[in-house]
């Protein structure tokens, strides 16, 4: 496919993002109400969210090769430092996202230049260590920022108005596309700089970069910062769109899920990763409302149980894609791709 | 005093939990070099399928169940390990980050499924009733549980070190855990010393999961997975691979958290033993040490 | 005893061994020579199943080239690695325990006889060995596990003081009256005093057949094959 024509597919394709809350469409069985409907936009900001999550974290671990188990932790800064600021603080919206942005960037420099002095399972864990650190510094409810347990619900007059109100979930939804465009705008460009593709030999062969003159420390540090403000970045927008900071989002669980859908999608592609995130939130979403539906209800427990656990679900699609779909849906397509060229003759 | 007592001998006892489930993880790390992320849900449905298939006799004969459902779950826990090691480890041997991520999808869906079928609210554990009754020791009252705890982590750590050093498979192992190449350069079948240890280490999380059912009074879907974390800390600072690094490592990681917990402020105990674990990994130069 | 067709072995992105076909004949210690880097410890591995590789392998007629390590091995073939891999944290005795397999002859009267300080240091950690004493280690380990039949040996002098080398050489002499060995050396002195026939290999390829003393006594077979210059040609 030329390349003309894959930019005028996603122009086109963007256009039509742009115009879904417009869109009277129903869709069953995808969605239970019309496409312009605020729950269905909810849902889509939500899938659009994930999918900018899982690109960051497919940054460092597609292209730059390290396995973090503590991705969660920046997400989870930027839900909770911009609810800390709204809420506790009181202040404005504009405050609130400078801080956020500024904090998205030290706290990851800080937390990466440690974790990156030691490597692979070493690195892994370290990571774990301090995503689990600021778990419970989170449940501690420090000077009752956090809200602990409860969680961290935004003040009534923490938003400007149009965010907020079942009307304005548009508004949300658009957001979200911004930044998951935005996020995909600055993954293509990180990966295709000359510092992506260093971050890229890194994943094949450090010490191959480090005989060349390069210090891939900085490199590392480099994809781990930005990975980690991506993150952030989503995770404000999720605060937008949730009204509240819940600790739900630091645990481990919840890193170990962005594995599931940067593998679900492809690892080391970026549309891949944005496709696992929206698909792996829709189907944590929608799988519990099918569920409840009647047909289901009405089978035997041995299968209603498990189908009704969308973690299980996921939990299981990981196990087979990981033994036998080693590329993920990405993977998947271009193998398709490259049957259809083979049998269409034009090789 | 009576309070340090009280501190050091349920630090025991929460050592000895500890121990139990990060003992097979050290095991499998150290020779198989797979972080088995499924170890925190080997703990938790043996402790379900135990409390389960007593829970007629719960009401009844305390002490009976109880025995039962201790040797159900150590079974249990040996059979999920057994199917886990040959058809989803076995089959990536070749791909080491592929073996990590089966074991995460497997923590994912046990824990979901336990949940879908239990819910999500604890489960009570009957204890017989001298264990929930306490005995004076140094001047503090410590909980028989604890006691009983600590004295059967004790005894499993013999178990081990009896295998380790005293059986063909124990020498396989040490020696696997150090270079398992040569190991198989010297005729040895190193898949059947995997496979041994997996199940080892399952039937180890299975009666970890029972004993904590035990200890805490109840079960819950969540406790194997916050327990593995504090499995990965005492493996990492007791030295991958070393059943002795382990009990250490264990018990000091739990007074730790006990003394920190009670003496600074609740949670401040579970922080620092985190920031032990980040120091521990930043320190040591190499992640393994065997023996 | 052993025979290599076509064996082809691939290290990542290079090709390592193009086709590698020689025999062995039973009995003796036959040299796998050579200059450096040009595949002789890859061809033991590629005999052991230890990387991956292609060709045909038979040995004592049946063919292993598809066999896993372990099973190759308890056929009768023993590995005496280039860094001796002797488990360190285990003790001599343990080392060697390891090694036995079920239904050889335990060979301990040799090896002890051999190398009598394997007895002696029997509960010492192998970690704590010499240079030279882990090399007798890897050695007796390898005659328990080989029952009577071959010894892949991989640079044994490596790295030893000239004392040490001539035990070596002995031990290794009168090892080769019970099993056949196939013996890598870089050490031409060595080579020639253990070794009457030779293999050579070069870039990946078998470069010369023939006995050691031919090989030594032809300057320009030695300085193709070997690198070697000519004596008295004033370097």
């Amino acid at each position: 496919m030329n390349a003309n024509v894959r930019y005028a597919l996603a122009a086109a394709g963007v256009a039509l993002l742009v115009a879904v809350p417009w869109v009277p469409l129903p869709l069953p069985p995808f969605f239970s109400e019309p496409l312009r409907a605020p729950g269905t936009l909810n849902l889509l900001a939500l899938c659009f969210v994930f999918g900018s999550l899982a690109l960051s974290y497919d940054l460092i671990f597609g292209f730059a090769g390290l396995l973090s188990f503590g991705h969660a932790l920046y997400f989870a800064a930027g839900v909770y430092t911009a609810a800390i600021a709204l809420t506790r603080w009181h202040w404005t919206l504009p405050q609130a996202l400078i801080f956020t942005l500024a904090l998205s960037i030290v706290l990851p420099a800080l937390v990466g230049a440690v974790c990156l002095r030691v490597r692979d399972i070493q690195f892994a864990m370290v990571t774990l260590a301090f995503a689990q650190a600021g778990s419970i510094l989170i449940m501690q409810n420090p000077f009752g920022l956090t809200g602990g347990e409860e969680g961290l619900a935004l003040g009534v007059n923490a938003l400007p108005g149009f965010l907020v109100g079942v009307a304005n979930t548009r508004n949300l939804y658009w957001i979200a596309l911004g930044v998951l465009a935005l996020t995909c705008a600055i993954g293509w460009w990180s990966v295709n700089s000359a510092p992506g593709r260093v971050w890229q030999a890194i994943r094949e062969n450090e010490r191959r970069v480090a005989v060349i003159g390069l210090n891939p420390y900085f490199y590392k540090l480099g994809a781990f910062v930005v990975s980690s403000f991506l993150a952030s970045m989503a995770g404000t927008v999720y605060l937008l769109i949730e009204g509240s900071a819940s600790p739900d989002v630091t645990t481990a669980n919840f890193t170990l899920a962005l594995l599931v859908m940067v593998v679900l999608g492809g690892v080391g592609t970026l549309w891949g990763a944005v496709l696992g995130g929206i698909v792996y939130e829709y189907l944590d979403f929608r799988l519990v409302v099918l569920a409840n539906a009647s047909q289901l209800q009405s089978l035997p427990s041995y299968l209603r149980i498990p189908l009704s656990e969308p973690l299980f679900i996921l939990g299981v699609l990981f196990i087979v894609l990981v033994l036998f779909v080693p590329g993920g849906l990405a993977g998947a397509v271009r193998r398709l791709n490259a049957a259809i060229h083979v049998s269409s003759g034009s090789h | 005093m009576s309070t340090v007592a009280l501190l050091l001998l349920t630090g025991l006892g929460l050592g000895g939990l500890y121990f139990l489930i990060a003992s097979g993880l050290s095991l499998i790390w150290g020779l198989m070099r797979v972080l088995n992320f499924a170890h925190g849900a080997l703990f938790t449905v043996a402790a379900y399928v135990a409390w389960q298939l007593t829970l007629p006799w719960q009401t009844g004969n305390a002490a009976v169940a109880w025995l039962a459902g201790l040797v159900i779950a150590i079974v249990a826990g040996g059979v999920c390990a057994f199917l886990l090691e040959v058809f989803l480890i076995r089959p990536l041997y070749a791909r080491p980050i592929g073996q990590i991520l089966v074991t995460v999808g497997v923590a994912l869906a046990a824990v979901a499924l336990i949940e879908g079928i239990f819910g999500s609210d604890p489960k009570q554990m009957i204890v017989p009733a001298w264990m929930s009754a306490s005995t004076h020791v140094f001047g503090a009252d410590i909980p028989n549980t604890r006691l009983l705890i600590a004295s059967i982590a004790l005894l499993v750590l013999a178990a081990l070190l009896f295998f380790l050093r005293g059986t063909r498979y124990g020498l396989v192992v040490r020696a696997g855990v150090e270079n398992r190449a040569m190991v198989e350069a010297l005729g040895i079948d190193v898949d059947r010393a995997f496979t041994l240890v997996f199940v080892i280490g399952g039937m180890a999380a299975g009666l970890a999961g029972f004993l904590a059912g035990t200890y805490f009074g109840y079960i819950d879907p969540a406790r194997g997975t916050s327990m593995l974390i504090f499995a990965f800390i005492v493996v990492v600072i007791g030295g991958l691979g070393s059943v002795t690094g382990s009990a250490i490592a264990a018990v000091v990681v739990a007074v730790v958290q006990q003394f920190l917990n009670f003496y600074a402020a609740p949670g401040i105990g579970d922080f620092s033993v985190v920031i032990l674990l980040a120091a521990a990994l930043l320190v040591r130069p190499r992640l393994t040490e065997a023996g | 005893m052993l025979e290599v067709r076509d064996l082809r072995v691939r290290i990542g992105q290079s090709q390592i061994l193009h086709g590698l076909s020689f025999d062995v004949p039973s009995g003796g210690i036959t040299g796998l020579l050579g200059r450096n880097g040009v595949g002789k410890s890859t061809t033991l591995r590629g005999i052991l199943g230890l990387v991956t590789r292609s060709g045909e392998i038979g040995f004592a007629g049946a063919a292993i080239g598809t066999l896993r390590t372990y099973e190759i091995v308890r056929r009768g073939i023993a590995y005496v690695p280039e860094d001796r891999d002797v488990f360190s944290s285990l003790s001599v005795e343990e080392n060697l325990q390891l090694a036995e397999r079920p239904g050889n002859a335990l060979r301990y009267d040799l090896v002890y006889e051999l190398f009598p300080e394997m007895k002696a240091r029997g509960k010492q950690r192998a970690g704590t060995l010499s240079g030279g004493q882990q090399q007798m280690l890897a050695i007796s380990r390898a005659l328990l596990n080989a029952g009577n039949r071959l010894l892949l040996v991989d640079e044994p002098t490596k790295g030893l003081s000239p004392l040490v080398v001539r035990d070596v050489v002995d031990a290794l002499k009168r090892a080769s009256e019970v099993v056949t060995i196939l013996l890598v050396e870089q050490n031409l002195s060595v080579a020639h005093k253990l070794a009457r026939d030779a293999i050579v290999l070069d870039q990946g390829r078998v470069g010369y057949v023939g006995t050691v003393d031919a090989l030594m006594s032809d300057p320009a077979l030695a300085r193709h094959h070997l690198g070697l210059r000519p004596a008295g040609s004033g370097r």
